[in-house]
């Protein structure tokens, strides 16, 4: 009795010990996630909103002003060291500073520091002294940053009016072009563009620097200006608000290291769609035959083995399969055959937004198959015998009761490999991903898709901004925002897809699920 | 040839009956069958009396099940079947070269053990194998519908909620909504595999009744385990053992006065 007793003490502690192991490590694969996107989150969204100017007094009486990137130790004790992003790379040689902290005097945020973002150099930082107009009007201190603000705001509409008017004016010149009617059209066009792009011109604002040396920046130079010293909490939300818009809308700037990712985006969801529809349909039917048609041999039970191994392939082996089948086997005979014209320069024998879908497809082809195959299996044979006692053919049986019952299934088989397919990076280097593709591949240019194209993915802008950017410390922010985003939208992708699982499995009754 | 005509091989098995070709709806001729090496039916050899219960009785793994799949060529479907014999369907052969397998399915539907409603709504289910025939005007299907659920005794009980899910009836329900999937493509032969054994006693007996209320229309067979039910329901019962037929009569006379002593030990209870 008393041994009895003891042994199920013993026993429900080890029962514990389970439970608490199997706990812990629950909530520590949660709190590596949770972590993942916390650092994603702050670093990525952290970098737009508008951070503090500090002005610097040094022992040797310098002077810097700048924005507190991070301090670090120095080697061997000799104290610490703070890198501030100072800006004005004209001026210095650098936008980056590093000051041992020994040597700070003092540190102080006057509200009247500029940091203004120009077309060239980079931002500067300073304070206006003044600024003139385009009608050659001077304007003197603080009534001077009024009126710049005043002009930033006529010159990106004015900005607006004309990109538009360049793209009504320059994609028909891309295209051949037809004599006659289009000239006078063209023309008036032209007038009008000119006319806006004198509009633009004229005036430049003086800003002091705070070692007192001057900077003369041309009007049309300055993109925007802040004072974030100055700025009330509401003031800095929108600037965020506006820095997040900016680089979801638009395009990459200065070598991927600042910008948008728009065309990123846009690149990885239509490349993400494409490869869906191209691999939902040739799985499901591959994982039909395999599961409804096929004698359940060994044949077929190798097969099937064969089908799970390459899920677990290395994906740049498909890049190297796709480079060589799709991209110069099938590609270079399409050039032979139908663009014969352009050649040497090739047109499908290239890397592309088709040849990365197939390679992705090809790379997603197991997934699919596995998930729809367990589908099928899951469905009870009562339900085939059901529908063939009832007088349906083979065909009628599949079509009518068991494919509708393994929809939610093979959806299951889309989203994972949606999933796998959008975070893919290695085989894209290989068919067709590019470091800058300004124009999307789908525009109102027929044939609308252009999938002979190359696109930008979002994988392969972290990448490269990360490593091959010049400048790192610029881009570091990017890569954390560029890789919340690619979170964000494999997220969404998923949602998207298993909001449609559950429509249809609400349809299809709850076994089909 | 007409079965009648045909010489019968001697058998083991002490048939208290035959009845003639005219009365038969299906005639069952030295079939045979196993499953790769499993021998599952040895030279069965009877008709099946029309518009009558049939039951087949016997202990598990007597081949009773597979007998009455035989009667549908369910069995096509297992590549490891192999079959030797003949089914004989109203003067026709079922597995005779100009036999559409879909049509003879339709003569002869089938109910199987577990209620198995595909999963759409009510009124989907019964009208699907109609639908599969097609060129029947929406209004002639609804009419069949109707009257295919008052057939399995289901209308009173579904008609408000057609539109629903089959899958929110009771097990009950759901066994008579497959019967009455059934009923609605007009089949000869209704076979019915254990069709109360998944179910509770009150559903129980509503088949039971339904069955009985059926035989004016068609044939039925029915394979049980449960030898009360054999002998509430059915005319004739065949007792089967081992793959073989040991004995096959009116079912007053098998449950009352068997002529074998296996029967007997089956049917009281001194062997399973």
């Amino acid at each position: 009795m008393r041994w009895a007793f003891g042994s199920r003490a013993r026993r429900s502690r080890r029962e514990g010990i389970g439970a608490w192991l199997a706990a812990g490590s629950v909530a520590l694969s949660l709190l590596a996630l949770l972590a993942l996107l916390a650092l994603l989150t702050i670093r990525g969204l952290g970098h737009f909103w508008p951070a503090p100017i500090a002005l610097v007094m040094l022992e040797d009486g310098r002077q810097l002003a700048g924005e507190h990137v991070r301090e670090v130790p120095l080697p061997e004790g000799e104290g610490r060291e703070r890198l501030y992003r100072t800006g004005n790379r004209d001026l210095e040689g650098s936008r980056w500073q590093w000051v041992p902290v020994s040597s700070i005097t003092a540190v102080s945020h006057p509200p009247d520091l500029v940091v203004l973002e120009r077309r060239r150099w980079g931002e500067a930082i300073g304070r206006l002294t003044s600024l003139q107009r385009e009608t050659g009007e001077r304007v003197e201190g603080e009534p001077a940053w009024a009126a710049l603000n005043a002009r930033l705001a006529e010159l990106a509409s004015l900005r607006q009016a004309r990109d538009a008017l360049r793209e009504e004016i320059i994609l028909p010149q891309v295209r051949p072009l037809e004599e006659g009617d289009e000239a006078p059209r063209l023309e008036a066009a032209n007038a009008r563009l000119r006319e806006l792009q004198a509009a633009m011109q004229g005036g430049h604002l003086i800003l002091e620097a705070v070692d007192g040396r001057r900077l003369e920046v041309p009007l049309e130079q300055a993109r925007r200006a802040r004072r974030p010293n100055g700025m009330s909490s509401l003031e800095k939300l929108v600037a965020w608000g506006n820095g997040v818009w900016r680089f979801l809308s638009e395009g990459p700037r200065a070598a991927n290291t600042a910008g948008g990712v728009w065309p990123a985006i846009f690149g990885t969801v239509l490349m993400v769609m494409l490869m869906s529809i191209l691999v939902t349909p040739f799985g499901v039917l591959a994982a039909i035959y395999l599961n409804e048609v096929a004698h359940q041999g060994r044949l077929t039970r190798l097969v099937r083995i064969s089908v799970r191994n390459l899920a677990g392939v290395p994906s740049i082996v498909y890049g190297v399969f796709g480079l060589g089948v799709f991209v110069y086997g099938i590609g270079g005979t399409l050039d032979e055959w139908f663009f014969d014209a352009t050649l040497p320069s090739p047109t499908f024998g290239t890397g592309g937004l088709l040849w990365a879908s197939l390679t992705l497809a090809l790379l997603t082809l197991p997934v699919v198959i596995v998930a729809t195959e367990e589908g099928l299996a899951r469905i009870p044979d009562q339900q085939r015998e059901g529908a063939l006692a009832l007088g349906a053919t083979r065909l009628e049986m599949l079509t009518r009761v068991v494919l509708p019952m393994a929809t939610p299934a093979m959806l299951t088989g889309m989203i994972l490999a949606v999933a796998r397919a959008a975070g893919e990076v290695a085989p894209l280097m290989l068919v067709g991903v590019a470091k800058l593709a300004p124009q999307v591949p789908l525009d109102g240019d027929f044939p609308f898709l252009h999938l002979e194209r190359k696109f930008m993915h979002l994988g392969y802008h972290i990448f490269d901004a990360a490593l091959h950017g010049g400048d790192v410390e610029a881009a570091m922010p990017l890569v954390y925002a560029t890789a919340l985003l690619l979170v964000l939208v494999i997220l969404v992708l998923n949602l998207t897809a298993i909001f449609l699982r559950h429509h249809l499995s609400m349809r299809h009754g709850a076994l089909a699920r | 040839m007409p079965i009648a005509q045909q010489p019968r091989p001697p058998s083991k098995s002490a048939a208290l009956i035959d009845f003639s070709p005219e009365a038969s709806s299906l005639a069952i001729r030295d079939l045979s069958l196993a499953y790769g090496e499993t021998q599952a039916l040895r030279h069965l050899t009877l008709r099946i009396p029309r518009h009558r219960v049939t039951a087949f009785i016997g202990p598990s793994g007597c081949g009773k099940s597979t007998l009455l799949r035989a009667l549908n060529r369910l069995h096509d479907l297992n590549d490891a079947v192999v079959r030797q014999g003949e089914v004989w369907l109203e003067g026709e052969e079922i597995h005779g070269r100009g036999v559409a397998v879909a049509e003879l399915r339709r003569r002869v539907g089938m109910v199987f053990q577990a209620p198995n409603p595909f999963p759409m709504s009510i009124y989907d289910n019964v009208a699907f194998g109609l639908r599969l025939q097609g060129g029947l005007s929406k209004r002639k299907r609804d009419d069949t519908v109707e009257w295919a659920l008052r057939a399995a005794a289901l209308w009173d009980e579904v008609k408000e909620r057609l539109r629903a899910s089959a899958w929110s009836l009771s097990g009950g329900q759901q066994q008579r909504l497959v019967i009455a999937r059934t009923l609605a493509v007009g089949p000869e032969v209704l076979l019915l595999d254990e069709p109360a054994s998944a179910l509770d006693p009150i559903s129980t007996l509503k088949i039971e009744e339904l069955i009985r209320n059926l035989k004016s229309q068609l044939t039925l067979v029915l394979v049980t385990h449960n030898m009360q039910q054999a002998a509430r329901v059915s005319d004739y019962t065949a007792f089967l053992q081992d793959g073989e037929l040991v004995e096959y009569g009116p079912t007053d006379t098998l449950f009352t006065n068997p002529r074998l002593r296996r029967t007997e030990n089956y049917i009281t209870g001194r062997m399973t």
